[in-house]
């Protein structure tokens, strides 16, 4: 099939950027989005322009890497899935396909497609953990949790951490990010002790990135490749309330 | 040069606990006037510098990826291996030491392999402690799945994302050390060298892949997690960005790399599609509890799958080893696979696939349950092939996937290069010529979070912390080697993309050193591998910089080191007269077709030295003190 890309290209963090059009022929509807922007970037380098600059590492849709808005949707039109597991067969001969980055603040545009990430990781590093040093952990088995829990903590660990909630979200927040870890922690026994401090430092963390609120909108769980529910913030907002209540008493 | 795996004396199962007791240790006080740095930040990687972070120890960790938490360990889909015996199905260390002894077709230490049964229990309960959400049963225990070449139940799981949630745990360690300023953090980052001083490992020379800085970093010494070489074959199961270049820059700085013919294809992956194609899917193992594998029995049959009646069915797996069925090991079920579509009853387009049916599975236990345990697996198969796989069978067919060869360690995990450590998957030494399912989780695991905390102070003790700085003349010289390197590729100017080189390069291993091997195929791709990599600096075309983020450049980096790594690969599949696991030669198989081991000539680990011409053979005779030299039978 013949297709129409207009694909954001911005040099650097400085660069204003702006929309090109591409035209494509010969796409199969095998490929996948990846590959397609693969075969672009060959064709590109061949008559000398620069390739066009994405994220992509594992493409199988775990890793968490690929981050491109498609059509104004972060991970393009497929529910459930990352950009790299959307497959051409989706599109039509003729269609024009529109691709950004990443649009929210705490997520700067480091060159074309490709932005930086680490609000998250800093995030994480607040509070998103058990301290638990390696050597001091009891059997396994002495720890038991109903399978339900289990599941509903494994629901929340499911998270790539691949920013298409912020991206998607009206006020850029990562409410759905940070909810499924203190999700995932809360609802195991092992995260209870640090339970109270955890929400208040990933959530101070969230702030201090400049991420904004949550205002019920639901565009992240429309958009997250794990489909992971808004139900985990209102978990977090429990236990965010909870650990502010804690603290003043 | 004479190879000390510097095993320890004793018995077997005494031999870790004699180690940990008899090496030296640092003070604690001491531990954090030392450096390490830690290359890569998967499971081996990311758990060695939390786990060093823990003791004390200032880390510096590196990766290519935007962050420590995409590191491809998180791919890894079916499970994890322990002997818990929590199935009471008559699991034992020793159990898992033998089954894993023997599914590496006896090509690996013994002594290394124990070690990892032995802690193989402590990284489920340790990994339990930090909240990986393991699969369970109703009364709250851990619940166990079986993988292939073993007749016990030992493998934990996550869903279909055992190796996400072990990472995720990994990183969340990882990231509890950074936060609190212990390990400093430095990701989209490469290592393009390595730096010797007085024949030590001391530090690295890197490339900013954002800002195109080449920076240089000193240490007390150097870890390198850098993950396995697959993709030099082009299309794998792999990440795309994984790559050899740091394994190879510091084999060119005198680490041995043995066995680099050991590459492990996987049976159950989706078929190729066409040449656009920039990697496989696996489907993981797993599916081999329930999914039954079949081809037609006759040639050319091009019926619908469920127009061919069970009479007309060939189960070949059930059919010719009828104890392990469809959970025969990896290396035996992809050259079934093979044989069968050789054969002329392969499926799909270009009879290059056979089929994993479920219509067994969810006529005995049901759609719902079919759907609970392997859903991601069915989905992610529909999204790639526009196929449901819970109405017609799943086609697949085998692709590379791990590679068991790597760096040369000794029993600590060091290199033959003093202060080299190297983890996980970019080491060689636990599985021998073809890995068990459910082992690579293990063993990464295993070398970061247990194993390297223990061995790399009997180093250290050594070693005057911060003696050599960057300053230091050896990392000016690597420093400019390195911007030498980039600058020719991107003067070279020619009319060809690295990737067309790279998928050029692919093919030709997959054709003369893939599933099959022989003499001649070997000898014609040491003429073509030299011939391309000439033509790959002589025609390869680099646009943009070296000063900012250029896709291009880093692929043409990665793509020079595999054109010279995989002539490597070759020689010593060549040079490896016998079959054994992954590695098959032809030439040496049994009646059956099965792999033909030479134990009397090729009971050795092959560690190549790099002298710029001709690879040096070095040998380390394996002894099998505990598991008998036998044929490996799952019949």
């Amino acid at each position: 099939m013949h297709l129409t890309l207009r694909i954001w290209r911005q040099k650097n963090a400085r660069d204003k950027g702006k929309f090109e059009t591409y035209e494509m022929r010969d796409v199969s509807p095998d490929m996948s989005f990846l590959e397609m922007l693969d075969v672009l970037s060959d064709s590109l380098v061949e008559k000398g322009d620069e390739s066009i600059a994405f994220d992509s590492d594992c493409r199988e849709g775990i890793c968490g890497m690929c981050s491109l808005t498609i059509d104004g949707v972060p991970h393009g039109p497929d529910q459930g899935g990352t950009v790299c597991q959307l497959h051409m067969r989706r599109y039509k001969n003729g269609d024009t396909i529109t691709i950004e980055p990443w649009r929210a603040m705490p997520f700067p545009v480091l060159k074309d497609l490709a932005v930086d990430r680490s609000a998250f990781d800093r995030i994480i590093q607040a509070g998103g953990y058990i301290t638990s040093n390696m050597g001091s952990a009891v059997d396994a088995n002495a720890i038991l949790i109903p399978k339900e829990a289990a599941d509903m903590a494994m629901d929340a660990a499911a998270c790539i951490g691949c920013g298409a909630c912020a991206a998607s979200c009206p006020n850029g927040s990562a409410m759905l990010f940070v909810a499924a870890k203190v999700s995932q922690l809360a609802h195991l026994p092992q995260g209870e002790s640090e339970r109270t401090q955890r929400v208040l430092s990933m959530v101070g963390q969230m702030d201090d990135e400049g991420f904004g609120n949550c205002a019920n909108h639901a565009e992240c769980e429309a958009v997250c490749p794990k489909e992971i529910s808004v139900s985990h913030i209102a978990k977090m907002n429990r236990e965010f309330i909870r650990a502010t209540l804690k603290g003043a008493v | 040069m004479k190879l000390d795996a510097k095993i320890p004396s004793g018995p077997m199962a005494g031999k870790w606990g004699k180690r940990k007791f008899e090496g030296k240790l640092v003070n604690p006080s001491n531990k954090r006037k030392y450096k390490i740095i830690v290359v890569g930040s998967g499971l081996a990687g990311g758990g060695g510098a939390a786990s060093l972070a823990e003791l004390g120890y200032n880390v510096d960790c590196f990766c290519f990826q935007d962050s420590p938490r995409r590191a491809h360990s998180i791919a890894a889909q079916g499970g994890i291996n322990a002997a818990k015996n929590y199935q009471n199905d008559g699991d034992s260390v020793h159990r898992l030491f033998y089954d894993t002894v023997k599914g590496g077709d006896f090509r690996s230490r013994e002594a290394n392999v124990h070690r990892l049964a032995e802690v193989s229990n402590a990284i489920i309960d340790q990994s339990v402690a930090m909240g990986v959400p393991f699969a369970r049963e109703y009364g709250g225990t851990l619940d166990n799945r079986s993988f292939g070449g073993a007749q016990v139940s030992r493998t934990f799981y996550a869903r279909g994302q055992t190796g996400q949630q072990l990472l995720l745990g990994v990183y969340s360690a990882l990231s509890r050390q950074i936060g609190a300023g212990q390990v400093t953090m430095h990701p989209r980052t490469e290592m393009l060298d390595l730096v010797l001083v007085d024949g030590h490992a001391k530090g690295i020379v890197t490339r900013n892949l954002v800002t195109g800085k080449i920076e240089t970093w000193a240490a007390d010494a150097v870890i390198l997690a850098t993950g396995g070489y697959g993709p030099v074959f082009y299309l794998s199961t792999n990440a795309v960005g994984n790559n050899v270049t740091a394994a190879w820059r510091a084999h060119k700085k005198g680490a041995l790399f043995a066995n680099p013919c050991y590459t492990q294809i996987h049976p159950t992956c989706i078929p190729v599609s066409g040449d656009h194609q920039s990697k496989l899917t696996l489907m993981s193992e797993s599916l081999r509890n329930d999914g039954r594998i079949w081809v037609p029995k006759k040639q050319g049959d091009t019926r619908a799958p469920d127009n061919i009646p069970d009479t007309e069915r060939d189960y070949y797996l059930e059919r010719m080893y009828p104890s392990f069925g469809n959970l025969a090991p990896r290396d035996i079920s992809s050259r079934a696979a093979k044989r069968a579509c050789d054969e002329g009853r392969g499926v799909g387009p270009g009879a290059l696939g056979v089929y994993l049916d479920f219509r067994d599975a969810i006529s005995r236990l049901g759609l719902t349950t079919v759907q609970e345990r392997y859903g991601n697996l069915f989905d992610m198969y529909e999204r790639i092939t526009g196929e449901n796989a819970y109405q017609m069978p799943m086609r697949i067919y085998p692709a590379i996937h791990y590679t068991m060869g790597g760096l040369w360690v000794d029993y600590d995990l060091m290199s033959n290069v003093p202060g080299l450590y190297v983890l996980g998957e970019a080491n060689f030494s636990d599985h021998g010529a073809n890995r068990l399912g459910a082992s690579a989780l293990m063993q990464g695991l295993a070398d970061g979070y247990f194993v390297i905390p223990a061995t790399i102070s009997e180093y250290l003790v050594g070693q005057a912390p911060g003696e050599v700085g960057t300053d230091h003349e050896a990392f000016r010289k690597s420093t400019g080697e390195v911007d030498e390197t980039i600058k020719k590729i991107l003067a070279v100017n020619g009319r060809r993309t690295a990737n067309s080189f790279h998928r050029e390069l692919g093919l030709l291993m997959w054709e003369k050193c893939g599933m099959a091997r022989n003499e001649a195929g070997l000898k014609s791709a040491l003429d073509m591998i030299p011939a391309l990599r000439e033509e790959f600096w002589e025609n390869v075309k680099v646009t943009g910089t070296g000063d900012d983020l250029n896709k291009e450049l880093e692929r043409a980096g990665r793509v020079a080191d595999f054109l010279e790594f995989g002539e490597l690969l070759v020689t010593d599949a060549l040079h490896r007269e016998g079959s054994c696991g992954g590695h098959f030669r032809e030439e040496y198989q049994s009646e059956e077709g099965e792999a033909k081991r030479d134990d009397e000539n090729f009971s050795y680990v092959g560690a190549w030295e790099y002298t710029g011409g001709a690879p040096v053979l070095h040998k380390e005779e394996l002894e099998f003190e505990e598991v008998h030299l036998a044929v490996r039978s799952y019949k």
